[in-house]
């Protein structure tokens, strides 16, 4: 049998005791959280890859050259450096496109999250928080809004009105706050029962100062995950509406809409779908992975 | 059990009518059914002759009154593309929608729940790991993408499935394996959080210490009762899946309610695209109501709030 003898180092200072605050302790989780660091990670690679398109990006991402059609991208026989992913169907450069792909995939999702988040937050927390009749009015409009086809709704919306990108972001965002709704309704009902709630309400707070600095700052956590959540949603939406060719319209670059247009050449050149899939598909997988890595790390009892 | 069922018909009803009364509301603002009508080329002319004909000129509540009075009796309106009533077509069509839809969900069911089953049995272990990846998975592949690989990888290269249209049942494999691998995520995680739940309750333990086989234990002590919000669930995705057929309708050709309204929604058809929506609508306030009454009697709680 070994003896065993506690060195000094192994055990931790007072001051480091002391100095561990609750930021360092959200940090430290975030960190050891396996999902959460790779899907930020690369997220945040898509963020910068975004933000720095224009200098990021090889080609002119609507420079078309149809001399040079389908090019097959490097890792295939007959591919050159020239063209990293390959062109499309009217020779543009695949990976530009990719790259200012990213850009509307984003800019869709985040602006569609922020409307559909505002109006929800507002239905959700006015529900939780004074419950009676307005919360049945408003369980009322979650249920007629869940009861009504997102994508069906979408599509027709758009082709009467005709697509651009507003419209697409205006359209989603009008129409997907019902899980934003969902979350705060309940969040809001377990807070306002708090102490605290009562001992505001006992010192005659007005009711707006209640919500927005006693129940706000509480529901804050579900409130960031629900969008998290959200952005990837919105941004599968998108490039659903745009694969049906009622998104972003031609020739923006939408991940969605460089599928759809490659769906000719699919049997052939596999590829031309399968880049901006995979980008599609590796986007969302990362918003997920931080959006249930925030879940884990912020309320770890509600893992499961 | 009969006030409660009486009630939740009650809001079943109100939630349809505030659908068809928002849908149309909205598809009457997004654009001109009296120029879809007319056609393309037709004079300013022609757009009023129709206008008025058609009573489009009238305020929306009017017109909203008027539809829902012949909805109620079954009428949905005439086709403005195809001039056939729009009841008629939707009935041709939904039997391959809903072929679509439960298969779907029959494919989301059994990969979703062994799986939960197993991730609760064995936590935190390879086995845990694999069926949360497939969850994970699942949520970030975007279902149009995935029914195109399906295509690509068994219907061109392996050449065992029909890629396109509905002839036989083997033209439904891939697009409920596309369509349902969407559910599974949400089924599983229930399926799993439930079943934990219950593995560590009281009667679980009895039932072990009483020496009981595991696989009693398991399927009628443990499944039995991780499974009731499970069924809840099906009927939601279910209701949702039908929403989403559209796009899947579209790649495989299926004809059904989905390419109807994908149709419909280019050819700017009206009064179908309100019929499939609130058909749609209609069909998911029905399979939540019926969730709501299997709940109450298998949960004598619910009952009481």
């Amino acid at each position: 049998m070994s003896k065993t003898t506690v060195t000094d180092d192994q055990i931790p200072s007072a001051e480091k005791i002391i100095a561990t605050s609750p930021l360092y302790l959200l940090l430290n989780r975030s960190v050891r959280h396996f999902g959460m660091t790779i899907g930020g990670g690369v997220l945040l690679v898509i963020f910068l890859m975004a933000i720095f398109a224009p200098y990021l990006a090889p080609h002119d991402p609507y420079d078309f050259d149809l001399a040079n059609k389908y090019i097959s991208p490097v890792w295939a026989a007959n591919g050159s450096w020239e063209h990293i992913l390959g062109t499309d169907g009217q020779g543009r450069d695949y990976l530009s496109r990719i790259i200012f792909g990213a850009q509307v995939s984003l800019l869709i999702g985040f602006a569609a999250m922020l409307i559909s988040g505002v109006i929800g937050t507002a239905l959700g927390v006015a529900a939780g928080y004074f419950g009676g009749r307005v919360d049945m009015v408003i369980t009322f409009l979650i249920t007629t809004r869940l009861a009504m086809p997102v994508i069906l709704v979408a599509l027709a919306v758009v082709a009467l009105v005709g697509s651009s990108m507003w419209i697409v972001i205006w359209v989603l965002g009008l129409l997907i706050w019902d899980r934003f709704a969902v979350v705060m309704r309940s969040t809001t009902q377990q807070v306002r029962n708090m102490d605290y709630v009562a001992s505001a309400q006992a010192l005659g707070c007005s009711t707006a100062r209640i919500i927005m600095s006693e129940i706000m700052p509480n529901i804050v956590n579900a409130l960031i995950v629900v969008a998290t959540l959200e952005v990837a949603h919105a941004v599968l939406l998108e490039a659903a509406l745009s694969f049906l060719g009622l998104g972003v319209q031609p020739p923006t670059p939408s991940w969605g809409l460089m599928i759809s247009e490659g769906k000719g050449m699919m049997f052939f050149k596999p590829w031309v779908i399968a880049i901006p899939g995979t980008a599609l598909f590796m986007l969302v997988l990362c918003i997920n992975l931080l959006g249930d890595g925030i879940r884990d790390v912020t309320a770890p009892e509600n893992r499961n | 059990m009969l006030i409660y069922a009486i009630k939740r018909l009650g809001v079943a009803f109100l939630v349809a009518l505030a659908v068809s009364l928002v849908t149309f509301t909205l598809l009457r603002l997004s654009g001109d059914p009296a120029a879809a009508m007319a056609g393309e080329g037709a004079t300013q002319e022609d757009i009023e002759y129709v206008r008025t004909h058609y009573g489009f000129d009238q305020p929306i509540p009017v017109q909203y009154y008027n539809w829902l009075t012949n909805a109620v009796r079954g009428d949905l309106g005439i086709s403005i593309y195809l001039k056939t009533p729009v009841a008629d077509v939707i009935f041709s069509r939904a039997p391959t929608t809903m072929t679509l839809g439960l298969c779907a969900l029959t494919f989301a069911l059994i990969l979703a729940i062994p799986l939960g089953v197993l991730a609760a049995m064995y936590p935190n272990t390879m086995l845990d790991r694999v069926a949360l990846t497939t969850a994970v998975i699942g949520q970030a592949l975007p279902s149009f993408f995935f029914g195109l690989i399906l295509i690509i990888i068994f219907g061109v290269w392996l050449r065992w499935l029909p890629i396109s249209g509905h002839a036989s049942w083997l033209n439904f494999i891939m697009p409920s394996i596309a369509l349902g691998y969407y559910a599974t995520p949400a089924i599983m995680r229930l399926t799993r959080a439930g079943m934990m739940d219950v593995l560590s309750s009281d009667y679980i333990r009895t039932a072990r210490a009483k020496g009981l086989r595991p696989r009693t234990v398991l399927f009628k002590h443990a499944l039995r009762n991780a499974v009731i919000p499970v069924v809840s669930l099906s009927a939601v995705q279910l209701g949702f899946m039908l929403g989403g057929s559209i796009v899947i309708e579209t790649i495989f050709s299926l004809n059904g309610l989905g390419s109807l309204a994908w149709q419909s929604i280019q050819r700017s058809d009206f009064e179908i695209m309100q019929g499939i929506v609130l058909s749609i609508a209609s069909f998911y306030i029905i399979l939540t109501f019926l969730a709501d009454m299997l709940n109450a009697f298998l949960d004598p709680r619910i009952r009481v709030h």
